[in-house]
């Protein structure tokens, strides 16, 4: 009958992110944006209605007219729109605490991922099976998953719209969070507190798929890596362990096992590289060891002044870790 | 040959004839209200052009995704800068400037009630905005937001110096507004004409008197929390660094304890303008003034209590964020009831679209979107999924542009004929204001979807998600419309000033008093006051067939008219005390557990307690000397007045003593949490004995050299508060810092 709505409906979910709820919790807080929309659509209408009717319905002023009726106030009047505004807030209190509760249960003893803040990436630790990644974070479709926040050196704000509420990483103050995907879907999130120069690309994949799969990925991030088959990789495992690559970086399997930057075990399995910047591809990859800071000014990595033979190397070793 | 004439005209209709030959030194050494008052607004408008500026690149940065114009640090230098300069530097100094013009003229003074410290306090401003300003020579400009969340802006995170400048301009800023606040609260008190009681202060002064409060009370919170981040930066301390022991959330909870009611600073005033230009060209006095009144006090009150919904999404946890959920929704109520009387105010008025009617009708529904917005933070789950998003940004804006600025340029406007003695141009009056108002809702309004579509804020770039480039486009082109809004405007300002149609005494037909005399008004304001019996005497001298009702006089408080500098110095006195209750505070959250390492138990109780009690004694006898001067006899006011001073003395080389030997033993003030806020306490207070001993010498010189026959001398007076005021304090201190472990 009406074929506009639909399109309509899925272009607001496809750029409204916060109208697009996909967990209970995000959901809770959606309800509640409606009801509060709705109450302040009818306020904004009853104001402007008086002011409306100020403007047009008297008659305009003209030179030297005499003044209107003076009048000076109405208390009933004034009690009325104290006491309804007051009403008001009073309902969205109640409402407030009930939607906190739904969309931020208390935490469990022990959560599922450890989630920490770095300037400028994220980092996942799974306390069950004990993987570590980067910037890219799975999760099983339809679980509730609880993640504490922490920060290694400033603030940063973990966010992913469609799933709900945003919450800082804060060091020394360990932070909790639900969250859940009601259906397997790939979500960009954000780092929402300004945390330094490159505040901007301090994005992450949260990837919700169902549990078997989530379980295949999991395994095999918690698989060393394996040793390199061709010669140029075999050289660019040498040049990383010579390099100062292992004062920052783990691979597990090797002797790196720094974790001052992102951990790189499996890190051909990801999506992206820096933080969302650009996507992973070899080409990409290249640019990076090549010059980090053209990639993205200000990342922690220093430009290494990699030959492009060298450069050839890492980058085939690093093409490995799958 | 014309323009020529008319310019010196104009001048000479500014100045007074004797001033004619030195017309900079007349305005640069001035102590006049008014000039001062045009003083803060041209600086305010050198800053708005400035940080205009900014706005522009950040806007122009993020008219297309993934955009190089600006390096990242020069982005998050420009929305730093761009943040600060319009908060301290444009609204502040503009609507002080406004204030400081208006409110002794209204109230029927012939100025403010301390002519130079109003000038100190307004030649602060250009040296704090290019104390801030000169970071850009020295190795770049803050880069860490107006708000600094710490540790980012700590020295680990934040090498370079444009913290410190950043920090040490707002402090200087900070004193400046303190001391503004000051005058203002004072000048309501004591300057007052005949007749005018507080209840008979019309609206736009009531409201600069309630905002002073605001300013003195949480100006000095900030400058304590800028003390302790300068301290922290500079001398290695721990206050807000989490490796340190320090804590991160603190800053957050001090900077919104200031930050949140500084919106309401900035806003109060934008509400003043708000009542009184609306009324005149409705034809009709406010609707319900005693309710705007009323729920202005409910605002201040309640804006001190609402910080945290700045920190919903910090982790504060359930009991924290719902006791400011219930605080924050609640100020939707008072600031609700100005927005009804606003609007029924004009219902069955004779309404006239002049310029500064139009900029406040706008600012009105501006400021009611952004009203409503601001409740859909302050309900706290809303706020985890809006909070530092563009929704948030747009919401803000509403605030600050669609309210305040708007009020601004209504405000200017009105009252140009008054300052100048001209007109401001309706016809160009008229194209600023739909280039603005257009301009302003295509930059904002787009924006509270770009944040509900997940776009954070303070990001130097985003990618080209779905809706994102064209809304982030809309938004950029709007602000150029309000660059050329501006534009035109001091074009209108420039031009009106030589050109425009000359004011007359009153060409609004207002009235208030500052419509009472000429324009622009002469040197000490008033020839001749007409009776004040309400609070529109203007309105009563010209309708005597049906005067307002009288405002009866309400007793003891109505009339309420203390000794100037008395008044001064408890006003003072009370922002002291916030400064020092910050840093108490601070001492007690990281002391109250007693820890090992070296600190409390190294402190000698004993030789501390018998210098304390020199302090102590020093209360007594300030209070003989003062007790001499009334007696007349002045021997023994200066006698006991020296004896105030040696005991002073005695306390200083005490704690002196105590800080050599703790710095012998290697206790300093970046040893530890105790050490950082045990000196910051101590020597902040240790500064001010010896302010309050500066300031005695001076009385003591001043006692020496004049004839104080008459035992008129309400100097010793004040100093005399000042001083047993740093004696409470230290009360204070000592129980907390060196009795209270004894018992624990």
């Amino acid at each position: 009958m009406n074929l506009q709505l639909p399109s309509a409906a899925l272009l607001i979910a496809d750029v409204v992110k916060v109208f697009n709820p996909q967990s209970p919790q995000a959901r809770a807080i959606f309800n509640l944006t409606i009801i509060v929309i709705v109450v302040m659509v009818v306020i904004f209408a009853v104001v402007v209605g008086i002011v409306l009717y100020a403007l047009l319905g008297s008659p305009r002023w003209r030179e030297g007219e005499r003044d209107p009726e003076q009048g000076e106030g109405n208390k009933t009047v004034e009690i009325v729109w104290t006491a309804i505004p007051l009403a008001i807030v009073g309902v969205l209190f109640v409402l407030s605490a009930r939607t906190m509760g739904i969309s931020d249960p208390p935490p469990p003893p022990k959560p599922d991922i450890v989630v920490i803040g770095h300037q400028w990436w994220w980092e996942a630790r799974y306390t069950n099976s004990g993987a570590v990644v980067a910037n890219e974070i799975h999760i099983p479709v339809g679980k509730p998953v609880a993640l504490r926040l922490d920060a290694v050196d400033v603030l940063h704000e973990f966010w992913v719209p469609e799933l709900g509420r945003k919450l800082t990483t804060v060091p020394g103050h360990p932070n909790h969070l639900w969250i859940q995907s009601d259906k397997p879907a790939t979500y960009l999130g954000f780092c929402t507190e300004f945390c330094g120069t490159q505040h901007a690309w301090m994005h992450f994949l949260l990837v919700a798929e169902p549990e078997e799969e989530f379980q295949k990925w999991q395994q095999a991030q918690i698989l060393p890596a394996p040793p390199p088959s061709s010669e140029n990789a075999q050289k660019g495992l040498a040049l990383f362990e010579q390099m100062s690559c292992v004062n920052c970086h783990t691979i597990k399997g090797t002797i790196a096992s720094a974790t001052f930057g992102p951990d790189l075990t499996h890190f051909a399995s990801r999506k992206q590289l820096g933080a969302g910047i650009v996507n992973n591809t070899p080409e990409n990859l290249r640019r990076w060891l090549h010059d980090p800071q053209q990639v993205k000014v200000g990342a922690k990595m220093p430009n290494f002044k990699f030959t492009d033979e060298q450069v050839t190397q890492l980058a085939d070793y690093i093409e490995t870790l799958k | 040959m014309n323009g020529n004439t008319s310019i010196t005209a104009t001048v000479a209709h500014l100045l007074t004839p004797a001033e004619r030959q030195h017309w900079k030194l007349a305005w640069l050494s001035t102590v006049d209200h008014k000039r001062i008052g045009i003083l803060y607004m041209l600086t305010g408008l050198v800053f708005f052009v400035i940080a205009g500026i900014e706005a522009l690149l950040i806007r122009l940065q993020l008219m297309v995704p993934n955009n190089t114009l600006l390096a990242p640090d020069t982005y998050n230098w420009m929305f730093t800068m761009h943040g600060t300069t319009m908060i301290f530097l444009v609204a502040m100094p503009v609507l002080f400037g406004i204030m400081n013009y208006i409110l002794p003229l209204q109230i029927g003074a012939r100025d403010m009630a301390f002519p130079r410290l109003n000038a100190l306090g307004v030649w602060l401003v250009p040296f704090g905005g290019i104390l801030l300003h000169f970071s850009f020579l020295a190795g770049g400009p803050p880069a860490v937001g107006w708000f600094a969340y710490t540790p980012l802006s700590e020295a680990p995170y934040s090498s370079q110096l444009g913290v410190d400048y950043w920090a040490i301009s707002l402090l200087v800023l900070g004193i400046g507004s303190v001391s503004a606040g000051i005058n203002f609260i004072v000048t309501v008190l004591t300057q007052r004409a005949p007749g005018m009681t507080l209840r008979r202060l019309p609206l736009f002064s009531w409201m600069t008197f309630m905002n002073a409060f605001l300013v003195i009370l949480v100006l000095p919170i900030l400058n304590a929390a800028l003390v302790m981040l300068l301290i922290d930066r500079l001398l290695d301390g721990r206050f807000f660094l989490p490796f340190g022991g320090g804590s991160a959330i603190l800053w957050q909870h001090i900077f919104w304890a200031f930050g949140h009611p500084e919106v309401y600073i900035v806003a109060i005033p934008a509400f003043a303008i708000l009542s009184e230009v609306i009324p005149v060209f409705s034809r009709k006095p406010i609707f319900g003034h005693e309710f705007v009144a009323a729920s202005t006090v409910i605002i201040v009150f309640l804006s001190l209590l609402v910080w945290a919904h700045h920190m919903f999404t910090v982790g504060l946890g359930r009991a924290v964020d719902l006791f400011f959920v219930a605080a924050s929704v609640l100020i939707a109520v008072p600031t609700g009831v100005k927005l009804f009387n606003w609007s029924a105010t004009m219902v069955g008025g004779r309404v006239r679209f002049t310029t500064p009617m139009l900029f406040c009708v706008a600012a009105l529904l501006q400021f009611l979107i952004g009203g409503l917005t601001g409740v859909s933070h302050a309900v706290a789950p809303l706020d985890w999924q809006t909070k530092n998003s563009y929704y948030l940004v747009a919401h803000f804006h509403n605030i600050f542009v669609g309210l305040i600025v708007f009020a601004i340029l209504g405000a200017i406007y009105y009252w140009f004929p008054k300052m100048s003695g001209r007109m401001m141009s309706e016809r160009i009056g008229k194209w600023v204001f739909w280039l603005m108002t257009i301009g302003f809702n295509l930059t904002f309004m787009i924006q509270h979807v770009l944040g509900l579509a997940g776009m954070p804020r303070r990001t130097f770039t985003y990618p080209d998600l779905p809706g994102w480039t064209w809304m982030n486009m809309v938004s950029t082109i709007g602000a150029f419309f309000m660059a050329a809004g501006s534009i035109v405007f001091v074009w209108d300002l420039v031009i009106s000033l030589f050109r425009g149609k000359p004011a007359g005494d009153n060409p609004w037909n207002a009235w208030t008093l500052e419509w009472a005399t000429t324009s622009p008004p002469p040197h000490e304001n008033f020839d001749a006051l007409p009776p004040i019996h309400s609070r529109r005497p203007l309105w009563d001298y010209a309708n005597p067939d049906r005067p307002d009702p009288v405002v009866p006089v309400g007793g003891a408080i109505d009339t309420f008219r203390p000794d100037k500098i008395k008044a001064g110095v408890l006003t003072f006195i009370i922002s002291e005390a916030g400064f020092f209750g910050v840093l108490i505070l601070a001492y007690l959250l990281y002391n109250a557990t007693s820890k090992s390492g070296p600190g409390q138990h190294q402190l000698d109780v004993l030789k501390t307690g018998i210098f304390s009690i020199c302090l102590f004694a020093s209360s007594f006898t300030i209070w003989r000397s003062e007790a001499g001067l009334r007696a007349n006899n002045l021997g023994k006011m200066k006698a006991w007045l020296i004896a105030t001073i040696v005991l002073g003395s005695i306390f200083i080389v005490g704690q002196g003593l105590e800080y050599w030997s703790l710095f012998q033993s290697g206790v300093t003030v970046g040893l530890d949490l105790f050490a950082t806020t045990f000196f910051t306490l101590t020597g902040f207070h240790g500064l001010h004995v010896g302010f309050g001993l500066l300031a005695l010498l001076v009385v003591l010189g001043v006692a020496l050299v004049s004839n104080l026959k008459n035992g008129h001398f309400p100097a010793l007076g004040a100093v005399g508060y000042y001083w047993h005021f740093v004696d409470v304090v230290w009360v204070f201190v000592f129980a907390i810092v060196y009795l209270w472990p004894l018992i624990g």
